[in-house]
């Protein structure tokens, strides 16, 4: 049987050309500041253990669930303001916000640390915004976000306290963490204007430099907007030898876990006390598509989806 | 056996000793957390409902259900009734436990029928159904650009989006499953 299904292809025209205005702002808004557009292999030998993210196998290789860990040899070698928009693999993730295979924007600079990078998500997300016609306010089924920086700074442990049933400490002690914050926090955060949701346990920030006078906060954020997950932001961290132990740490859980082991990422781990302080961030292009144009699923702003193939 | 990840809209699974059926089914992750699975999960005897959320390392079994091919006599009083041809024994079903699959009940079509020790609850269609467009607006050529769709009605009542050159007295094939317009079938 054929199935004729170009109607449906066709009916998705208007988001795939917002969807290109977009990336074409953000190019733009990266260039414009002097940023350098670099490109990775999307199959690389050593993906970075991370407890939760599957790689998907290709051949010996994988394909990378993230452009990090050669990017950060490329910031190592001197490369002060980098970014690439690529294609990023994870196995086994398919929801109304996930997809095997989506598009991130991941961006690097040196001698600055997250705070610059919170700078940079208000100037580049209200860039786009102009660029699709929102000046400055926008609809999300139904509420009107605004976008007038700054945008409200929240601790997790903050959150959990405002928003969750109960503390993060507890959350976290129970291994529920993920759970309450998917479910109960999650929500509930950026529905008026972005927030920044900052200050992670040390635990949960693996490449993460943690807090000055504080070692069991990670300088990590995640930016949300209208309870959507846009992006994961670190300050580096650049000691090599913590790293490694974070490394070895993550394989262990992944092994009692039953997940799947990679080799260790030797090449990345050599590069890394070559770089200077540095912070770095991840956005899902997929998820600001699927924010500024109104859309619940992530299917409705790419043309294609696995199951359609 | 299956894990977390087989969770989706409708599969079996058997929960403390009833089988459940899942209603709704989201993943959810948080970017760096682990995987969750949120189900709303429906009782396939009582009918009652309730949200769990799974996670990887959760395992279950499946629902062991017995389907037997059945033929749609007739609807009466919010029931309807089905037949099987080899025994002639015939089980009456709700309203409930024909669910959306009643948009697509044509006369005398034969369909799976689930039970539970022998107790009806549920049905289960051909994936795919040949069915006539009784009303559709006419195909004004003018908005015919791209992506347009229209809502005809077919034979069995049901509502669906197709596209713009379909026309009234028209075969369709729609997907039980999803309810959705796959092809125009001609002859």
């Amino acid at each position: 049987m054929t199935v004729d299904d170009s109607w449906k292809l066709s009916a998705k025209e208007d988001a795939l050309r917002q969807r290109a205005r977009m990336i074409r702002a953000i190019r733009r808004f990266f260039q414009d500041q002097d940023f350098l557009e670099v490109e990775t292999p999307l199959r690389i030998p050593a993906p970075a253990p991370e407890s939760h993210i599957d790689a998907v196998a290709s051949g010996e290789w994988f394909l990378q669930p993230s452009p990090e860990m050669c990017m950060k040899r490329l910031l190592a070698a001197s490369y002060p303001r980098i970014f690439q928009i690529c294609k990023c693999f994870r196995a086994g993730e398919r929801g109304d916000r996930h997809l095997p295979e989506f598009t991130m924007i991941e961006w690097y600079r040196e001698g600055t640390d997250y705070r610059t990078l919170m700078d940079d998500c208000e100037a580049l997300i209200t860039l786009v915004a102009r660029e699709l016609g929102f000046d400055g306010i926008f609809s999300r089924q139904g509420r009107e976000i605004r976008l007038r920086i700054p945008w409200e700074r929240i601790t997790v442990r903050e959150a959990f306290r405002r928003y969750a049933t109960m503390t993060a400490a507890e959350a976290l002690r129970t291994n529920r963490f993920d759970e309450i914050l998917a479910c109960e926090v999650e929500p509930q955060l950026g529905m008026e204007s972005p927030v920044f949701l900052y200050e992670y346990p040390a635990e949960l920030g693996a490449l993460a430099r943690v807090k000055e006078g504080d070692p069991g906060i990670a300088e990590r954020f995640e930016l949300y907007c209208a309870g959507l997950e846009l992006a994961n932001a670190f300050s580096e961290l650049t000691d090599a030898r913590e790293q490694r132990r974070r490394f070895e740490e993550t394989s262990r859980d992944r092994r009692r876990n039953g997940s799947p082991l990679y080799p260790m990422p030797e090449r990345f781990l050599a590069a890394l006390p070559q770089m200077s302080p540095s912070a770095g961030i991840a956005l899902g292009v997929d998820r600001l598509a699927m924010l500024l144009a109104d859309k619940s699923r992530i299917d409705e702003v790419v043309a294609f989806t696995p199951e359609s193939l | 056996m299956y894990t977390a990840s087989d969770l989706r809209k409708g599969l079996r699974i058997k929960l403390d000793n009833d089988p459940f059926i899942v209603t709704e089914f989201n993943f959810v992750k948080p970017g760096k957390g682990q995987a969750l699975y949120r189900c709303k999960l429906k009782n396939m005897v009582n009918g009652n409902q309730f949200e769990r959320t799974f996670r990887s390392v959760d395992v279950f079994e499946a629902a062991d259900l017995q389907e037997k091919r059945m033929q749609y006599l007739y609807k009466e009083e919010g029931k309807y009734c089905f037949m099987d041809n080899e025994s002639y024994e015939q089980v009456f079903l709700s309203e409930d436990q024909v669910g959306e699959a009643k948009n697509f009940l044509l006369d005398n079509i034969e369909a799976e029928i689930l039970l539970f020790e022998d107790r009806p609850l549920g049905i289960s269609l051909p994936n795919f159904i040949d069915v006539i467009v009784t009303k559709a607006d006419p195909w004004a050529k003018g908005d015919s650009v791209s992506g347009n769709t229209k809502p005809v009605t077919v034979q069995t009542g049901y509502q669906v989006q197709v596209p713009p050159f379909i026309e009234e007295g028209e075969k369709i094939r729609i997907d039980t499953r999803s309810g959705e317009y796959l092809t125009r079938v001609k002859g």
